[in-house]
């Protein structure tokens, strides 16, 4: 690996119920680049990324045996508060889910329970944001319509807006171009090359073109394990293992 | 009985008992119901499913009968002294507290539903905002489920303004224009059930009731449409 | 310190909500103890195998044999004609209207309002019609008017059950050569046996414990149900009018029949949750 590690995984078990959902998870994800997480649907890639802000605490008969650290700390058992973790981690999902507010509030919303209420300084910073995913100036004239009001894509980069506003250092996205049109889909997929230079970008995909055009690493689950991880360069040229041939063959999916 | 047959003072009777029906237990029911799908271990919910079903199922009468054996007695001994009043417990306050008992497993089973119908990811999102759980309720769900309360709700008065049986046992049925819960009550649907006997043998007696009965119909059906293209609304939204 | 006052708050809120969900399992378990704690006692073989003597309202002795299989007659008479008219209309919304989404919404909307309408409406409809034919109140009457009352409700709850059955199901049948649709009703029907079986015996509860529907229609007798076209005692009307009779005596039949009418209604719903289990397992998802 080059670089330092963001995130250091070592061997993480989950459970729910009696289905064993990973198994014996240990990878290490780098700083500032992005990291694709790939496999065929089903092989625990969300369920991985849901684990690194924990919240898998949400599923009920869960049982996390196992290390995350991040930045050297163990989050899985800190006496940290949860909510502070998740705030250094922006969650960007399958579907935008604006919340139930006008745009302008959307972006506002975590910057506000994080305490800074000032409504110049708030202003300033939604503009920010919003201009960061190139939002800005299509919503500039209608900032108090409700989010839902926007397009699908236009709706996915109001919640990257979202998840950027509470200055985090990682930003975990969980297949993020599954329910938007191409032209969407390449906008969001820029925005992650261009934030790799302050991020730390995790994608879950199950796109091999995407993976292709926007890894730097790049990890291969199959039935909770991961089988095979490296730099994307090799990954992809000179895959290992027999399994991982196949699947960036595309013999299943 | 003269010739007048003046609904009025039994129409404010029912607006006395379904309001305060719906005032205790349209918070518990919200309570629970945000308890329930948002807090609630699987057990809570394994012991809660029947526990509604059953409430729901049990026949009007029998509240009725538990009324007039368990709140009357409670309403007259207790509550009324509490306020420097000698009562019999035969009041508003007796009915809208059965009622409130009876249109609580209606209003929590709709409710119920609207938060499962809330997309899990929404909460997700918001708590990788760094929001508490109880901040993702108060900020986000609740906002979310508006329209499916407020129609929970409203179908649950609509329920509560057409029972019957159990609020005619415990209400006092005296023909008065009420001003206080501690008082007794006559609501409308407790006017046909007590006169049908008349409706023979007093000529016009029987068309007054029906009246009645067409008045507490449109009421009813008012509300029900209303709220239940709320719940369609919302369900198309999501 | 923001922080302290965060967690206090929702603490304080989870708190408030346990008790309510506490609350509403005290309120059923405070209805079932008060019926069960004042007639029990009350709960003989005399009291479930005689009629009542001297009159229901005054007489001393006997007991509510006219109330229960009055109830169980009505009951089930209603939720037979309510089956035999609902399982059809249930089929026919969801096998052959089932493309034509706007229809379907528009007959469930209106099934959920008759839902919602008030029993002693459904009474005081079947009591004029009655009296429009020249009828006395009688068993027919109450059935009738009681079958009208749980019909949106039968059709309903088979409709709910129906809906989760994957379409594809019936299509694949059809499809597979056995033109019969036949064959396709008798797969797509095993699929929701429980649902309909769950919705007759909801259907079999709300009839049996309906008062006011009843009130108008199907009168009051000591004598036992000879004949359709008498006046039938039920459970509910038992409990109604005997509590309110000023003799110890009459308020016990009170307290039996409210004891025998919560015990039918607990039994309906334990066999609903025990059959819905059993037949869950074979249910396609």
């Amino acid at each position: 690996m080059t670089g330092k590690a963001k995130i250091n995984i070592e061997h993480l078990d989950l459970y729910i119920g009696k289905q064993h959902i990973l198994k014996d998870v240990s990878t290490q994800i780098p700083e500032k680049k992005i990291t694709v997480i790939l496999g065929p649907s089903g092989c625990g890639k969300t369920t991985l990324l849901k684990s690194l802000n924990r919240l898998t605490d949400l599923y009920s008969n869960v049982k996390v045996s196992g290390k995350i650290f991040i930045e050297g700390e163990d989050i899985l058992h800190t006496n940290m508060d949860i909510t502070e973790i998740r705030k250094r981690m922006g969650l960007l999902s399958q579907r935008p889910y604006p919340l139930p507010m006008n745009i302008f509030n959307n972006v506002a919303y975590g910057l506000r329970i994080s305490g800074r209420t000032n409504k110049i300084v708030l202003r300033k910073r939604v503009q920010h944001y919003l201009e960061l995913v190139n939002l800005w100036d299509e919503v500039k004239d209608r900032l108090h319509d409700p989010a839902s009001s926007l397009s699908i894509g236009q709706q996915q980069r109001l919640c990257l807006a979202r998840g950027l506003s509470v200055d985090p250092d990682i930003i975990l996205a969980d297949e993020p171009t599954s329910a938007l049109d191409p032209i969407s889909s390449e906008v969001v997929e820029k925005k992650f090359i261009d934030l790799k230079s302050q991020y730390t970008v995790v994608v879950v995909t199950h796109s091999l073109q995407q993976a292709r055009r926007i890894a730097d690493y790049a990890i291969f689950m199959y039935l909770g394990e991961i089988i095979e991880q490296g730099p994307a360069s090799e990954f992809f040229s000179d895959p290992k293992e027999e399994l991982t041939k196949s699947y960036l063959k595309g013999l299943f999916n | 009985m003269s010739g007048q047959f003046g609904m009025y003072p039994f129409i404010i009777s029912s607006l006395w008992v379904t309001v305060i029906a719906l005032l205790l237990a349209g918070p518990v029911c919200l309570l629970s119901a945000i308890h329930l799908t948002q807090y609630a271990r699987p057990i809570v919910l394994r012991i809660m499913h029947p526990v509604i079903d059953i409430l729901a199922g049990i026949p009007s009468v029998i509240f009725g009968v538990w009324g007039v054996l368990a709140i009357v007695p409670f309403v007259g001994d207790h509550i009324g002294p509490l306020f420097g009043k000698s009562i019999t417990g035969y009041s508003i306050l007796s009915g809208g507290l059965v009622l409130a008992v009876m249109i609580i497993p209606f209003i929590l089973n709709i409710l119920i539903e609207v938060f499962r119908t809330i997309p899990e990811e929404l909460t997700e999102v918001t708590l990788s905002l760094g929001a508490t759980h109880w901040m993702v309720i108060k900020h986000v769900l609740l906002r979310k489920a508006f329209p499916g309360i407020i129609s929970a709700f409203s179908l649950g008065l609509s329920r509560a303004f057409g029972e019957t049986i159990a609020v005619l046992m415990v209400v006092g049925n005296v023909t008065r224009i009420p001003t206080g819960a501690l008082q007794p009550g006559y609501p409308l649907p407790a006017l046909i059930a007590n006169n049908y006997g008349e409706m023979l043998s007093i000529p016009r007696y029987d068309s007054a009731l029906m009246l009645a009965a067409l008045v507490l119909l449109v009421i009813v059906i008012l509300f029900n449409i209303i709220s239940r293209w709320l719940i369609f609304r919302v369900e198309r939204n999501t | 310190m923001k922080l302290g006052v965060r967690k206090a708050e929702e603490l304080f809120f989870r708190v408030v909500m346990f008790l309510a969900t506490t609350v509403i399992l005290l309120a059923l378990l405070m209805i079932i103890f008060t019926i069960l704690h004042k007639g029990l006692a009350a709960v003989s073989w005399k009291m479930i195998s005689q009629l009542p003597k001297g009159g229901f309202y005054f007489g001393k002795e006997g007991g509510i044999l006219n109330a229960i299989l009055g109830s169980i007659y009505l009951a089930s008479g209603a939720s037979i004609l309510a089956i035999l008219f609902g399982l059809p209309v249930a089929l026919y919304i969801n096998i052959h209207l089932h493309k034509n989404k706007r229809l379907v919404t528009a007959i469930r909307f209106m099934l959920d309002v008759m839902w919602g309408i008030p029993s002693i409406v459904y009474g005081a409809f079947g009591f004029t019609v009655m009296l429009f034919f020249g009828m006395r109140s009688s068993l027919l009457a109450g059935m009738l008017t009681v079958t009208l009352f749980i019909i949106p409700i039968m059709i309903r709850s088979i409709d709910e059950v129906m809906k989760t059955v994957p379409k594809g199901l019936l299509e694949s049948t059809l499809s597979l050569g056995s033109t019969k649709s036949e064959t396709a009703y008798r797969v797509y029907f095993k699929q929701c046996i429980s649902g309909v079986t769950t919705a007759l015996l909801l259907s079999f509860g709300r009839a049996i414990g309906d008062a006011a529907s009843v009130l108008f229609t199907t009168g009051y007798t000591d004598n036992l149900p000879t004949s359709l076209s008498e006046p039938t005692a039920t459970l509910p009307l038992a409990i109604f009018f005997q509590l309110s009779s000023p003799i110890a005596e009459v308020k016990e039949r009170a307290y039996a029949s409210a004891v025998i009418l919560t015990v039918i209604i607990l039994i309906i719903s334990l066999v609903s949750r025990v059959s819905a289990r059993k037949y869950l397992k074979h249910k396609i998802k």
